[in-house]
């Protein structure tokens, strides 16, 4: 076993794994933070996004030890505590970016990097961005709304509303 | 996953020790490739030995005609860099395709040059733009390090340093992506320095290789026309389910004129 600890949206938090604990069987099983979902067993789905120091990576294809020392944001971390959604929740929500809602928590997490990282993408780059990103019901383009929405809210601060006609 | 004793080394002196000492170690960089492995139980090693904090591994830089990228830069890096964006937009362009943003993360150099997935491709550029592969032991030229399905000439044990590849004139990468892996079916870097030029595949043989006739013609004549009509055998290819070694033969062409377009460009 292994002693870790590291920040998950912003509480110090620590535990005591086996080396070969991944970082998402962690923040589930030890952590009881369920939001991070585990949809493949090939790294491939992308439902198990979170943010490693500040970048979206598979919680999947990490192990807890690696991540011993590192912040870690998880889709619970995102929203204010009072519950206002962030404004890449809000997108989702308003552009009908889900269905059954198993890949949005790795959708969202992956949506705020991209956005971040490229605020002005289009929607070729964002197609491209989510390349990683498998949803089995959406058909993905209220994702891509809602990503290009969502990321122009982080911006000005303002979600355009969806066109409901 | 099978359990294995987790060590972090804090240098390359200190891993290369670790994974010495160890009964059936195997070096953890980026993970993209090992933990998905593990997963499955395809590999059982006894100790993990990681090498994601070795700050002496990070890195990219120009120094004269050569662009040097230490083991443990991720795709991410290597793909946003301006010194390489600068130096060889095409590996830029070859970094920033590898699988998805998350995977390029954690995926580092050292990790995706040490698997030698025949349908990776860093190969290719390692090989198309004749790249010298420098381990804790010695230096491996391109041409002597892919030598077969996931076989390199890397020894058990041996640690990849960094890569440093030669500033080219001009080169380009393309690849023909499998469409739900994204590895590359066939994928080429053209290059060319001087009057020589390289031309490294990946994705149609068991191993990244050069192909010398197409590299002569285009010594002759850079364009895509110069190469139009030469055809690699077919028989020295991979054939799957996704793609027969015919199909393969013809993509080579094709992939090849499409980097050489890429390079003019
Ligand atoms: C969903 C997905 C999509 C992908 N798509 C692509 C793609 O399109 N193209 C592509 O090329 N790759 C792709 N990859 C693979 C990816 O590029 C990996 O990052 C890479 O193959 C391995 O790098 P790593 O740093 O993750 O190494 P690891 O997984 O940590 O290690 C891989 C192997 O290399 C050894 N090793 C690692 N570093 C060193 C070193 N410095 N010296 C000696 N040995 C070392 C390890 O012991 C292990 O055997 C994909 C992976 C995933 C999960
Ligand atoms: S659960 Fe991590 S990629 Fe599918
Ligand atoms: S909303 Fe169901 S998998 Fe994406």
């Amino acid at each position: 076993m292994a002693k870790i600890s590291m920040t998950v949206n912003g509480k110090t938090v620590s535990g005591d794994v086996e080396p070969r604990t991944l970082l998402v069987q962690f923040i589930r099983e030890h952590l009881g933070m369920t939001g991070t979902h585990v949809g493949c067993d090939t790294s491939q789905c992308g439902a198990c996004n979170v943010h490693y120091n500040g970048e979206a990576v598979k919680s999947c294809t990490i192990l807890a030890v690696q991540a011993d020392g590192s912040d870690v944001v998880t889709i619970e971390g995102l929203a204010k505590p009072d519950g206002t959604l962030h404004p890449m929740q809000a997108a989702f929500r308003e552009y009908h970016g889900l269905q059954c809602g198993y890949c949005t928590p790795g959708m969202v997490m992956v949506a705020v990097d991209i956005a971040r990282r490229l605020p002005c993408a289009d929607e070729a780059t964002v197609r491209e961005e989510l390349y990683g990103n498998i949803c089995r019901c959406t058909g993905y383009q209220g994702i891509v709304e809602a990503v290009m929405a969502g990321s122009e809210a982080m911006q000005t601060g303002v979600l355009p509303l969806k066109d409901h006609h | 996953m099978y359990n294995f004793e987790y060590r972090r080394a804090q240098s390359v002196a200190e891993a290369a020790k670790l994974i010495k000492e160890a009964d059936d170690g195997k070096i953890l960089a980026g993970g993209m490739t090992l933990i998905p492995t593990l997963k499955q139980r395809l590999a059982q090693p006894s100790d993990l030995i990681d090498i994601g904090k070795i700050a002496e591994l990070k890195g990219i830089s120009v120094s004269g005609k050569t662009l040097t990228i230490k083991a443990m830069t991720r795709h991410f890096d290597v793909h946003s860099s301006p010194e390489v964006k600068k130096a060889i937009p095409a590996l830029a362009v070859l970094a920033g395709g590898i699988g998805d943003p998350s995977v390029r993360h954690r995926g580092t150099i050292g990790g995706s040059t040490a698997n030698a997935d025949p349908a990776a491709d860093y190969p290719a550029g390692i090989v198309g733009l004749g790249a010298t592969i420098e381990t804790n032991k010695r230096k491996i030229a391109a041409d002597d390090f892919f030598t077969g399905l996931f076989e390199t000439a890397l020894e058990p044990g041996e640690l990849i340093i960094a890569v440093h590849f030669p500033i080219p004139d001009k080169a380009g990468y393309l690849k023909f992506a499998h469409l739900a892996s994204g590895y590359a079916t066939c994928g080429v870097m053209v290059s060319k320095t001087g009057n020589q030029v390289r031309v490294g595949v990946t994705g149609a043989g068991p191993n990244a290789f050069r192909v010398p006739e197409m590299e002569a013609a285009l010594a002759k004549t850079f364009t895509p026309d110069a190469i139009a009509n030469i055809k690699y055998p077919a028989d020295e290819l991979l054939s799957d389910m996704h793609a027969s070694a015919e199909y393969r033969a013809h993509l080579v062409t094709v992939i090849a004129k499409r980097a050489v377009a890429a390079a003019l460009a």
